[in-house]
């Protein structure tokens, strides 16, 4: 588990990244974001659409799409092999070894991400085969002790993804993301298209394994619903930048800057005694939309 | 006129769903199970329960866009399920629809304007010139502009399109209307717009809605009444504060459990 360069580094660092369109690169879509990420703890990243939350989390897969470049930052990663690297510089081919095995993603949609001509056995079973190696009996008894761990019977294993519910195609990716045990798992919005009784039964599931697996998470979402159940720090982005971070009990209950505020303000309660208030922009100092978040 | 605006008596309907090897065996599907509701003329009634549960059926069956096996629909007087194709269609002026998907409910290829005009125009209520000035006054009362009419779909965030979507259902001045997860696709900071631009045109229009949705956060604050269903069942109903507060059944106890952000709000 955990030795003493983890404790000395966090698991991973994040410092002045900033991504651009290659082609418009004065346009600022995300915009010097630093923040870490520790083993065993979980981080969310809060912002509306277009904030830049999910293009952080592809930047540290190295997911980028070809449109889009990192100008300038390190993601420093802490592997217990290697040590810190950064990961931002690696070759394609290395990134492959690291993704799927040493840092893992949830994607949104588990409608669309996964492969509807493949069984879910198979596909939970792609990363064991390619990064340990597993085949045949072994693989097998892997592919069935992770749908295990993630409540689905091991008889589902022959299973199309069409034949499982949304809240089960979400497990069965969530089984394939954590397969090679990876250091850390990033989760773009896992339950944003799920039920509610569903998705608490998802964000429970995702924070038993972070605990039993010490791994790092960091959670991209816009409810801070979930950041209360789930998140030990707090990113809130906007407009590309961060304009607040911090433990979950400073942001929550203490937030600082007006933009979580008004984010806070505007999630309804179950109680039904905060009036509804939509969000509120009146303390931008420039209500120009195409101001990039000028630094409070 | 009665204190209910629209009624479903012992509403029914089965799917059939093919199943086995090769989907030569059939079982049925009992998507609505002897659902009975009451909308409150003015009011808000809210239909929440996971998917699978029957919610959206129950909305298509309400408007006819389904039919039903057996039960009925009564509005003003009348028994939806029994009405033709004809007096259906003048029927349904009164009764509108905004979607959840603001991103596929619109057609692509029309603009704001002609969208917007769309029910006005099949209805035959106004001249051209008539219309198009319903269409700007909608426009301009959910918060977009009359320059906006001439753009097309893509163009818009999708808080906007829901707007579209709102205006495009509530430019026939309806009495009831019935949306189904209208801000479930929204980011949390745009549903607190949508949800109170529905809230005062409810008040401005002598509106009624049928609000369907899994969100009981949303429901808290925008219902007056609520139904809870499970399996194609009503499991509970009753006013929105006696649920909330004194949850009977089962499954609604787990549906209030299950709320995200409980953990902070207690502590």
């Amino acid at each position: 588990m955990s030795n003493s360069k983890d404790t000395v580094q966090p698991l991973l660092q994040l410092q002045h990244v900033t991504i651009s369109p290659k082609n418009t690169p004065s346009r600022l879509l995300v915009n010097d974001v630093s923040f870490t990420i520790e083993a065993g703890k979980t981080t969310c990243v809060v912002g509306e659409s277009g904030s830049g939350k999910s293009l952080t989390a592809l930047s540290v897969m190295g997911l980028l799409s070809q449109q889009l470049k990192l100008n300038t930052g390190k993601v420093l990663f802490n592997d217990h092999e290697t040590g810190v690297q950064d990961i931002s510089l690696l070759s394609e081919k290395a990134l492959q070894k690291i993704r799927g095995a040493k840092i893992a993603m949830i994607f949104q949609e588990p409608m669309t991400s996964l492969n509807p001509v493949l069984t879910i056995g198979y596909q939970i079973g792609e990363s064991l085969t390619t990064h340990l190696g597993l085949k045949n009996h072994a693989l097998k008894n892997k592919v069935a002790s992770l749908l295990e761990m993630v409540g689905i019977s091991p008889s589902r294993a022959d299973s199309y993804p069409d034949e499982l519910s949304g809240g089960q195609r979400q497990r069965v990716m969530i089984a394939m993301s954590i397969a090679c045990e990876p250091r850390l798992l990033i989760a773009d919005e896992p339950t944003t298209a799920l039920d509610v009784t569903v998705q608490a039964q998802i964000l429970k599931l995702l924070d038993d394994l972070k605990t039993r697996m010490n791994m790092g998470m960091l959670f991209i979402t816009h409810d801070f619903g979930v950041v209360a159940d789930i998140a030990d720090n707090v990113v809130v982005m906007f407009r590309g930048e961060i304009v607040e971070a911090g433990t979950k009990q400073q942001v929550l209950n203490n937030p600082q800057h007006p933009y979580t505020k008004a984010l806070l303000a505007c999630v309804p309660d179950a109680e039904g005694k905060k009036d509804l208030k939509p969000i509120d922009y009146a303390w931008l100092p420039d209500s120009n939309p195409q101001a990039t978040g000028a630094a409070i | 006129m009665s204190e209910y605006i629209l009624e479903a008596n012992h509403l029914t309907k089965t799917y059939t769903q093919r199943s086995g090897k090769f989907g030569f065996g059939k079982t049925l599907v009992k998507a609505l199970n002897d659902v009975s509701i009451k909308l409150r003329a003015g009011k808000t009634l809210a239909v929440v329960g996971e998917s699978g549960s029957g919610k959206s059926t129950l909305a298509r069956c309400l408007l006819q866009l389904q039919s039903i096996d057996s039960g009925e629909v009564i509005f003003a007087g009348k028994d939806l399920a029994k009405l033709n194709a004809e007096a259906l269609r003048s029927v349904r002026k009164d009764l509108q629809m905004v979607f959840q998907d603001p991103f596929a409910s619109l057609n692509p290829r029309m603009r704001i304007g002609d969208l917007v005009g769309e029910g006005l125009l099949i209805h035959g209520l106004g001249d051209a010139a008539e219309r198009k000035s319903k269409v700007i006054a909608m426009l301009k009362r959910v918060g977009l502009t009359e320059a906006d009419m001439q753009k097309y779909p893509h163009e818009f965030s999708g808080g906007q399109r829901q707007r579209i979507g709102i205006a495009r259902a509530l430019v026939l001045q309806p009495k009831v209307v019935v949306c189904d997860e209208p801000v479930s696709a929204l980011d949390v900071s745009i549903q607190a717009q949508i949800l109170l631009l529905l809230k005062e045109l409810q008040q401005e229009m002598a509106l009624s809605y049928i609000f369907i949705s899994h969100d009981l956060r949303v429901v808290r604050h925008i219902a007056d009444d609520i139904v809870v269903m499970h399996q194609g069942r009503v499991v509970e109903l009753g006013e929105v504060a006696d649920i909330y507060e004194r949850p009977q059944h089962a499954y609604t106890q787990s549906l209030l459990a299950a709320i995200p952000g409980k953990k902070v709000a207690n502590g």
